[in-house]
């Protein structure tokens, strides 16, 4: 309560302290007010669902935890739904960041063709993801679908190819997809931490006689880890949460090799119209994102400025 | 004075009961003409399947050309339709009027998603001439909550063109599954790009339609009759699979589509021209194309392993949804579905099979054999009942899936595994 609080010039005094936490906090009721609505409430209400015995189309039933989370881990869907997201995140990650950094160095130079691919890189990311991946349903059909007889006409191939006939396939296919997305998203995100880095580091190495591999190794890459973290973890949250492309281009199929963690939520919600097992998976899916996120968040930590 | 007040009275008392009985006239004499419900220009919203779309639409525009009451329907692809459904009665907000696969129907009306009809259904005068299959699955608890709309049966189409370049007699199509095999083998060794028979091998529903009626053929069981234990991997059911697999493997059928294809398009191959007999829906409409002269089209029954026919009877059901406030106005476009206009010259005449037996023979059927044998094979065929058909028989991820891929693409020791899989979703 003292009147003078150590480190600053002046104070007015402690009512002035009050007032204006006061306002304070007045101006971000409406914001807890939004979270509490649009997220608190929903969470809990999953939560609540995840420990009842709830259906679709009846309602609230009771409550019988813990035999959803029981019927979760007993499903034979899940661990190898699990194992196939894990495999798709890494691969989608890998292509992605790649792909977005290279696309980024590249249109970072400057040159009267560098506006017009950036407007081409960046055009699919505008478009939906399930009207892309329905687009791509008709890419990829073998009854109405143009490439296949294209690439037979020009000779490229000799027999009709079937691009989600083989779980292999199936999954190079819909990440040709996600990939073409959302490649230019990304490179986005890193054009902007690369135009950050001030030039007269760029300048003053190669005054130095630093070769360009050695700038983008000491200079570059440490100056865009912020960009990068940014990028890494929306692509790896997003990618765990794939949902509409394996959805539309394969529904799971062929046999179950592409069935996604969220496919699960939603395939035990609307066809099994079982909404209780359906918030269980949905909980059990939070956690791990939550624990990922904070490892996450801790690995790219700046070591400097922590 | 009391006179002319009683002449006036009297007098106005005739009047007035000649005018009311001249107004009662045209009910006493037009009963065919009675409306039901109302017909006062509301705007109706309906939902119904893509799988039925070109014959529900007929219907749909003929009622929008000819009432004051108009249709707003959105057609929504087969496999997202149960999902669809069940997220919009989560939120209460299920249009005026839906249709449904029939299987799909003992779990709607248990979940209250329809209004009862069964007095408006009674005080139809031909409310006894409708075929009853589609009513008694749509009736839970003794109340009626649905009327039979399209009537999707399962036949064999078979092109009397490559028949004959076969040298099969395309006046003869075959009365066995061997006999299908056959055929089918006689045409794909015409080569190029002429298939003997494709069918949707990634797609449960599609197979439930069309293998199935073989084994009832031959008087075997798929199910119990209460839906609860399956019969799937019966010696019967194994012997369906096999001929399949021999189809596959001798490259008779066209692959790898009939790997794939999950269901959207598996009507599409037919028309094309290039196919030499498989299952299709029992309807011609839209069917006759410049690959595919109508002419060219035969049908037979679906026929069993030893012989016997028989069909699918499946299709949609429709009933007015629970949230609707325009009962009344749904009700109108229901009852003239069923009403001898809508189904002699709209469903007839788009040869297709009527949801009236009384009405099979009318003057478009006389006119082509093809629609005889569709009203015919109604007789020898069955609806499957089972609460928990859509998650076992038509999800994607479920059991049957898996047991038929297994039987016919993979390893087929598995069936009776898998069949396991298939009892434990019927009783949960």
């Amino acid at each position: 309560m003292s009147s003078i609080t150590p480190g600053r010039g002046f104070s007015l005094g402690a009512g002035w302290r009050r007032r204006h936490q006061l306002w304070g906090l007045i101006c971000a009721i409406p914001t807890l007010a939004f979270v509490a609505v649009f997220f608190l409430t929903p969470l809990g209400l999953v939560a609540r669902m995840s420990l009842s015995s709830w259906t679709l189309l009846t309602g609230y039933r009771a409550l019988n935890f813990p035999k959803n989370f029981v019927s979760v881990w007993n499903s034979p869907l899940l661990w190898p739904a699990v194992v196939f997201t894990i495999e798709y995140t890494v691969l989608a990650t890998v292509l992605l960041i790649a792909l977005g950094l290279g696309m980024a160095l590249l249109a970072q130079e400057t040159g009267r063709w560098v506006g017009a691919l950036r407007t081409i890189f960046l055009l699919p990311v505008a478009l939906g993801l399930a009207s892309a991946s329905l687009l791509f349903w008709g890419f990829y059909s073998p009854s109405i679908g143009p490439i296949s007889p294209m690439l037979e006409a020009a000779g490229v191939i000799h027999q009709p190819i079937s691009f989600l006939e083989t779980p292999t396939k199936a999954l190079l296919s819909t990440t040709f997809l996600v990939v073409w997305k959302f490649a230019g998203l990304y490179m986005l995100i890193l054009l902007v931490g690369l135009q950050s880095i001030p030039h007269d580091l760029y300048e003053a190495s190669a005054l130095d006689g630093a070769s360009r591999g050695q700038i983008f190794r000491h200079i570059t890459l440490p100056l865009l880890r912020p960009s990068l973290a940014l990028a890494l973890i929306l692509c790896v949250t997003g990618s765990l949460l794939a949902f509409d492309q394996f959805y539309i281009l394969t529904k799971g199929g062929p046999d179950n090799a592409t069935v996604t963690v969220v496919q699960l939520i939603y395939r035990e919600a609307f066809q099994r119209q079982n909404l209780g097992a359906s918030a269980a998976i949905s909980v059990v899916v939070l956690f791990a994102l939550l624990a990922l996120n904070a490892l996450q968040f801790r690995l790219l930590r700046d070591p400097e400025r922590s | 004075m009391k006179r002319p007040t009683s002449c006036i009275a009297l007098a106005v008392l005739s009047i007035g009961s000649s005018a009311i009985a001249l107004t009662m006239l045209p009910t006493l004499v037009g009963a065919a003409d009675q409306t039901f419900g109302t017909d006062n220009g509301a705007h109706l919203t309906m939902w119904s399947r893509s799988a039925t779309q070109a014959r529900a639409d007929a219907l749909i525009q003929a009622y929008n050309a000819s009432h004051k009451n108009h249709i707003d329907v959105t057609f929504v692809p087969t496999d997202d339709y149960q999902t669809k459904v069940g997220a919009a009665a989560a939120a209460n907000s299920l249009p005026d009027l839906f249709s449904a696969d029939v299987v799909f129907m003992p779990n709607w009306t248990s979940a209250g998603l329809f209004q009862d009809l069964t007095a408006r259904i009674a005080a139809l005068p031909y409310a006894g001439n409708i075929a009853q299959g589609a009513i008694t699955v749509s009736t839970w608890d003794s109340k009626k909550y649905g009327l039979p709309f399209v009537v999707d049966l399962s036949v064999w189409m078979y092109n009397k063109k490559l028949f004959k370049q076969a040298g099969l007699d395309p006046e003869k199509p075959p009365k066995s599954l061997a006999e299908f095999a056959a055929d089918a083998r006689a045409v794909a060794k015409l080569g190029g790009d002429v298939h003997g028979t494709f069918f949707g091998g990634n797609c449960p529903g599609c197979n439930v339609f069309t293998w199935w009626p073989i084994a009832w053929a031959d008087g075997e069981t798929v199910m119990n009759p209460e839906g609860t234990e399956s019969h799937l991997n019966s010696a019967e059911n194994k012997a369906v699979y096999a001929a399949f697999r021999g189809m596959v493997d001798e490259g008779s059928a066209l692959m790898p589509d009939s790997k794939t294809e999950s269901g959207p398009t598996w009507t599409a191959y037919f028309p094309k021209g290039k196919i030499g007999i498989m299952p299709m829906p029992a309807s011609l409409q839209g069917m006759a194309n410049a690959a595919l002269a109508d002419a060219d089209i035969g049908v037979a029954a679906i026929a069993g392993v030893k012989g016997g026919t028989s069909t699918f009877i499946g299709g949609d059901a429709i009933g007015i949804s629970r949230d609707s406030k325009l009962a009344d106005a749904a009700w109108n476009f229901l009852a003239w579905v069923e009403s001898d206009d809508a189904q002699i010259e709209v469903v007839a005449k788009g040869g297709n099979v009527v949801s009236r037996p009384d009405l099979a023979n009318n003057k478009y059927s006389a006119k082509d054999p093809r629609l005889v044998l569709f009203n015919s094979v109604t007789k020898n065929g069955q609806t499957p009942f089972a609460k928990n058909f859509g998650s076992t028989f038509n999800d994607p991820q479920g059991p049957w899936l898996v047991l038929m891929r297994d039987a016919v693409f993979g390893d087929a020791s598995r069936i009776d595994a898998d069949n396991k899989a298939i009892n434990s979703s019927l009783n949960p």
